[in-house]
């Protein structure tokens, strides 16, 4: 890997403090994402994985070591990043292509061509019709593939998904790794993913993070088959090296959690 | 009664399953049923609101009725409690001699002021609150104190300081609705869920971005039912405003009446007064739902 990451983490450690006293959150993460790559973090609750995030998207600054984004050092959120949350939070006052411009809205680039980029969005992701209608008139899955576009229209070059299917239903949530893999790849999007599902990880992602607690540290670094890597989510799951994966990441998790809350 | 229902009710069902199976002529039959039962339901809802307002207009009847009879066969005494017909003339009299419409513009004048001042003051103060949270913090207990308190009580310093008019009841009225206001603003102001503000926050926006395309139309539709309750308070502080200082409005023609042992117009002024507080409070309401259309919380 000679080239600059899309991402890294470099020493990064994070101390929650609050009125009730000082927590260490996660310790010593030392990571790198290459252009393109779509990885996964998964943990028992508590590893750490949506602070990890909050410090990719620049939501406050860690405590101790650096994130880079692409050579650049990230000192708060920047319109290079785009993250999806686990609801769709879509503001129930706005209709669906104005939820989907907000991003357009706060950089101060909605004009002719952008809201035309976002038109071409919602129909990219099969919403073409629902642009004038509200959130409430619209499924989960649905308003979840909104705030997708609404993602994608600042043009985003890294993904940040906070276990943005964990809402929704099993078939829907199949549909839209599909969908968010499909996008992804064929935008050369880097992507880094939250999730406590380990099929969801092992079936979308690249290499599969697993974090251990107390504080948050990296475990273990897996990386999957070429052939499940190349397949589609859906289609992944069906493959014969998927299982094997799937009990990999199990045992991992397993040894950190074993029988359950023991370290709390 | 109970039998013949649930008879229906499994007709139905297997009229359903027939349905699915698509044996022809049964959709028809099916669709038959489902019309009637939606008829039925109609029917019943129809005929329970016809119940509710013939009610509701006996009470009403009964009520005047009574108060008729009692005035005039002197069951009560008529000089204290007078009676609706006398009431009926008396407004009917000062409407078209055209006395009592500057008491009416005069109190109306002052409620609206009133209330949508007080409205607006206390989303400012509001807004000030969130975007100074060391400045909310430290007025925290004052707010507390103030809100407890019975602002009418401030009606003496008000005059003192603003001169027997105009200004002194807007400005009890502002004492009643501000306070609460801004209480129940900037309660909503933080309750906003952190997950709309995460939204825009990932997308770099400022303070004030945050302000203008979350907080402030995430409160609208406590903003607009404030108003509404405001209605209610304005009308408390103009009220006693006008007890302690007025020369005109309805207020005035209370304690006027009052004085004067003239209860047939103190009576008709507070008729008049649920007349006139009503259709603000009904403008109000529709002025609530054409503002909140389309925007509904999941």
């Amino acid at each position: 890997m000679k080239e600059t990451p899309a991402l890294a983490l470099q020493r990064l450690s994070h101390v929650y403090v609050n009125d009730k006293g000082a927590s260490l959150a996660v310790e010593g993460i030392d990571l790198s994402v290459a252009q393109g790559e779509f990885v996964s973090l998964v943990g028992p609750s508590g590893c750490g994985k949506t602070t990890l995030l909050s410090l990719l998207a620049g939501l406050f600054p860690p405590t101790m070591g650096n994130v880079w984004l692409g050579g650049e050092r990230v000192s708060g959120p920047s319109p290079k990043v785009g993250y999806m949350l686990q609801q769709d939070f879509l503001f129930p006052w706005r209709s669906i292509r104005d939820n989907a411009a907000i991003g357009l809205e706060i950089n101060g680039t909605k004009n002719r061509t952008t809201m035309a980029a976002v038109d071409g969005w919602l129909a990219e992701l099969g919403l073409d019709d629902a642009g004038h209608r509200y959130p409430h008139e619209l499924s989960g899955g649905m308003r979840q593939r909104v705030a997708l576009a609404r993602t994608l229209v600042t043009e985003p070059e890294v993904l940040l998904l906070d276990e943005p299917f964990s809402a929704l239903d099993l078939h829907i949530k199949l549909q839209l790794e599909d969908l968010v893999v499909q996008t992804l790849r064929k935008l050369g999007k880097t992507a880094v993913l939250v999730t406590h599902d380990l099929a969801e990880a092992a079936a979308m992602s690249d290499r599969v993070i697993v974090l251990g607690r107390n504080p948050g540290h990296i475990r273990k670094e897996i990386t999957v088959p070429a052939e499940i890597r190349d397949a589609d989510p859906m289609t992944a799951r069906k493959l014969p090296g998927f299982q094997p994966l799937f009990e990999e990441l199990w045992a991992e998790l397993d040894a950190v959690e074993p029988g359950g809350d023991s370290h709390e | 009664m109970s039998d013949s229902h649930s008879g229906k009710k499994s007709n139905e069902r297997t009229d359903m399953s027939a349905g699915q199976l698509e044996l022809s002529g049964v959709k028809e039959d099916r669709a038959a049923l489902m019309n009637n039962l939606y008829s039925r339901h109609k029917r019943k809802s129809r005929s329970l609101s016809w119940a509710v307002g013939t009610t509701q207009l006996a009470l009403l009847v009964l009520f005047i009725g009574l108060w008729e009879a009692a005035g005039r066969n002197k069951w009560i005494d008529p000089l204290l409690f007078s009676y609706p017909s006398k009431l009926l003339e008396q407004i009917v009299r000062t409407a078209t001699d055209g006395s009592l419409w500057p008491h009416v513009g005069a109190t109306v004048t002052e409620t609206v002021v009133g209330f949508a001042l007080g409205t607006i003051l206390g989303t400012v103060i509001a807004a000030l609150l969130w975007w100074f949270p060391f400045l909310s913090r430290v007025l925290d207990p004052y707010l507390v104190v103030l809100n407890s308190m019975p602002k009418v009580a401030l009606g003496p310093i008000f005059i003192v300081g603003l001169g027997p008019g105009f200004m002194s009841i807007v400005a009890i009225t502002l004492s009643v609705t501000v306070i609460i206001t801004t209480i129940n603003i900037y309660n909503r102001f933080r309750e906003i869920d952190s997950g709309y503000i995460k939204v825009v926050r990932l997308f770099g926006a400022s303070r004030l971005q945050l302000f203008r395309l979350v907080i402030l139309p995430g409160s609208f539709p406590v903003i607009i039912a404030t108003l509404k309750v405001n209605v209610g308070l304005a009308w408390v502080g103009v009220i006693v405003g006008e007890f302690l200082v007025a020369r005109i409005g309805l207020g005035y023609q209370i304690i006027y009446g009052f004085q004067v042992f003239n209860f047939t117009l103190v009576l008709s002024s507070l008729v008049v007064i649920g007349i006139v507080a009503t259709i603000m409070y009904q403008l109000v309401a529709a002025l609530e739902k054409r503002l909140t259309e389309g925007w509904r919380e999941r």
